[in-house]
């Protein structure tokens, strides 16, 4: 509760200031995976147009907790989760909420970079027919090529266009996950450590687009790197064991942590 | 006589692992660690060098005795022998083996017991001689072994040598019998094709061997080439098949599609094996199913409709064969929607995909390569099958493709041209090779694209 308040009281003291409003919002958010429970209590809010990162040691629950954002976790049998998340203002887990309309809302990358096996086109395009945004070829194109174009990749693949996916780069391949995400129009996106299979040079390219997205969507973001959890995002939560540690600005949370297992975990001292 | 060596040998290699086994204990006084092998491995070797080449030699003695013995006889006995043919001759060398062995024997005379005789004394010289040979070279194996085995010896190189060998040997006769089968049904193709041209057995609309001998007299033994045209018989294989799949194809897959992404972990743990107890059903069964049940039930449908439907009608063996196909779909299909990387059924949930929608346009093109191999080996047994048909399919051939009359198939002609009493040398019973040939090329080939297809798609994933 100590965090709520506080969150409550900087939002305030923000509030004159253009304030970013919130996106979506955790409450008592648990989960459990048959027996064994994953995810206590946790209270965290997503500002729109921020990059929210959320740190924290292996089996800690931050994959956990972005997966529950867009209901991935129903994919999984034996998961129930418990507690309330929403959307603008609307329970994602309402039994009235469209499901494949919640996803497309709230878009996910993967760890892995996982384009399906089509062609460069098709992967992009694949959103938008499923949801049938497009009326015809001609905005389908256009959807598609705007949609590499915000990812950063057009200049690179608009020879290929027609060529597989699984044949780009690793680098390449996780930015037309992200074009693939874009081209249904979310709102928010959820990045499961989208950078971990990727080389430097790769994961500094996703970082400068994850800064440019921010611009027009909201992001949450997992991540095993502390650097990259400083470089890209506004606001960090830490997770351990299940529990929400602390959350707040990036730059308090790492030049003056209130937790010392904050401070601990992101010196290198433990995790 | 022999048998008993053999299990004199196999007593020697026991011992002989224990001996080596204690001599390599005793070599370094108990202390096994300073052994470069094991003492098992030091034991293994031993029994390896004081069974194994006298076995061989057992081997190779009983692959060639039989016909060394039967040239000593045919030579003695040559004079007698010269004025017949070879049947004859080889009849009577049968005859004096059964005198001498016991057996069926056609008649007995007294040169055939004379026969008989020396065919006995051979007999004996040449067990004589194998057993001398075998315990010489079981003697001499296991001293040179033996002399071998201390605490630097490398046995276990050696052993693992010899068990790579023996096992290359096996894989060898597997092969090598594929290779005899194959070049078999060559040649005897190629003597039914010197009696029927080659092009009117392969093109020929006119299938009805049985009346292969009409003439009589001077005409007697002449080969009618017109009837050996096996087309009917390939239109009625591909008409069967063609019913098969359309039942099996569509339900196999779409099993294998619940199976894979819908069912809940207790169901598949059940149906799964449900599903592939359907394919250890003897297919003998799933052909009285057919004869008996099937075709009376789509007849009797058919008469209400007022449709002519043969009581051994092509879409009754057609469907009873799609259904015992359907495990075999559904499994090989599993299996490749399995491989499928859950990784894509994320990706595609995550964009707001439907279930069906990630099955119908991910998973499903993702694994179209290795589903079209799994149907193309469906066919190819569907192809092969013969017992189903030869009890449900009729054996007139037919050149239709109406489902509801009776067709024939390639494997139920063989059958047919093959079973009682026949000369192996008529046009009649070596058409049966060629369709065996015939077939054979289909599978083979049906085979290869499947494998092909598979491995094409194995290297997008790994």
């Amino acid at each position: 509760m100590n965090i709520m308040t506080e969150a409550g009281v900087e939002q305030k003291l923000s509030s004159g200031t253009n304030a970013p409003s919130i996106k979506m919002k955790g409450e008592k958010v648990s989960v459990h995976y048959g027996e064994k429970r994953a995810l206590f209590d946790v209270d965290l809010d997503v500002r729109e147009h921020q990059v929210t990162a959320l740190i924290g040691p292996s089996g800690c629950g931050k994959s956990t907790f972005l997966r529950c954002l867009n209901r991935m976790n129903d994919t999984i049998d034996i998961a129930r989760v418990s507690g309330k998340i929403t959307l603008d203002d609307e329970d994602v887990y309402d039994p009235k909420i469209d499901v494949v309309e919640l996803r497309a809302r709230v878009g996910m990358v993967f760890q892995k970079p996982n384009p399906f096996p089509k062609s460069i086109y098709e992967n992009v395009a694949y959103g938008p027919r499923i949801h049938g945004l497009a009326r015809s070829k001609a905005e389908l194109d256009g959807i598609v090529e705007s949609s590499l174009k915000k990812a950063g990749l057009f200049n690179e693949v608009k020879d290929r266009l027609l060529e597989s996916g699984t044949g780009l780069s690793g680098g390449q391949q996780q930015r037309l996950c992200i074009a693939r995400a874009i081209a249904v129009s979310p709102e928010v996106i959820l990045m499961d450590e989208p950078c971990s299979a990727l080389d430097p040079i790769a994961t500094a390219r996703v970082e400068e687009l994850i800064d440019e997205l921010r611009q027009n969507y909201t992001i949450v973001i997992v991540t095993h790197s502390m650097q990259q959890a400083a470089r890209v995002s506004q606001r960090t939560a830490m997770f351990h064991l299940g529990y929400l540690v602390e959350e707040g600005a990036t730059d308090k949370m790492f030049t003056n942590p209130d937790d010392k297992r904050t401070q601990d975990y992101i010196t290198g001292r433990f995790g | 006589m022999v048998g008993y060596l053999v299990v004199l040998l196999l007593v020697l290699a026991a011992a002989a692992y224990w001996i080596g086994r204690t001599r390599a204990i005793a070599s370094v006084n108990g202390d096994v660690a300073r052994l470069h092998s094991l003492p098992g491995q030091h034991g293994m070797f031993l029994a390896l060098f004081a069974a194994g080449p006298a076995l061989l030699a057992i081997v190779v003695w009983s692959l060639v005795t039989p016909s060394i013995e039967s040239s000593i006889i045919a030579d003695r006995f040559s004079s007698e022998l010269s004025g017949m043919g070879v049947p004859q001759v080889e009849a009577f060398i049968r005859d004096a083996r059964a005198i001498a062995f016991g057996g069926l024997v056609g008649f007995a005379d007294p040169t055939k017991e004379a026969a008989a005789a020396l065919y006995k004394s051979v007999h004996a010289t040449s067990t004589w001689i194998i057993w001398t040979v075998a315990l010489v070279l079981s003697a001499s194996g296991f001293y040179w072994a033996y002399s071998r085995i201390a605490q630097a010896y490398r046995a276990r190189h050696v052993v693992e040598r010899i068990l790579r060998a023996f096992l290359i040997a096996c894989s060898v006769v597997a092969i090598l019998t594929t290779i005899g089968i194959v070049l078999s049904l060559i040649f005897e193709s190629l003597r039914f094709f010197q009696q029927v041209p080659f092009y009117k057995f392969l093109f020929g609309t006119h299938w009805s061997p049985q009346s292969a001998f009409t003439g009589a007299g001077a005409e007697a033994g002449a080969v009618n080439e017109d009837i050996f045209g096996m087309v009917p018989l390939f239109a009625g294989t591909l008409l069967i098949t063609f019913i098969a799949m359309l039942v099996a194809a569509p339900i196999g897959l779409m099993a294998a599609i619940y199976l894979s992404d819908y069912a809940s972990k207790s169901v598949r743990a059940v149906a799964k094996p449900v599903l592939e107890i359907l394919a250890g059903i003897p297919t003998v069964v799933y052909g009285f199913f057919a004869a008996l049940t099937v075709a009376p039930y789509f007849r009797g449908i058919g008469e209400s409709l007022g449709l002519n439907v043969a009581s051994e009608s092509a879409l009754a063996a057609g469907v009873v064969m799609g259904i015992m196909i359907i495990p075999f779909v559904s499994s090989l299909s599993d299996d490749v929607i399995n491989a499928v990387p859950q990784s894509l059924r994320d990706g595609s949930a995550g964009l707001g995909a439907t279930k069906s929608e990630t099955i119908r346009k991910v998973v499903l093109p993702a694994a179209l390569p290795g589903i079209v191999s799994a149907m193309l080996l469906a066919v190819s047994r569907a192809i092969g099958e013969t017992m189903i048909v030869v009890m449900a399919a009729g054996l007139a051939a037919n050149l239709t493709a109406n489902p509801l009359e009776a067709v024939t198939t390639v494997t139920v002609q063989i059958v047919t041209l093959l079973v009682g009493d026949q000369e192996f040398d008529s046009a009649k019973t070596l058409a049966a090779f060629a369709l065996g040939l015939v077939l054979f090329c289909i599978t083979l080939s049906l085979n290869i694209v499947a494998l092909r297809v598979v491995q094409k798609y194995r290297e997008q994933y790994d």
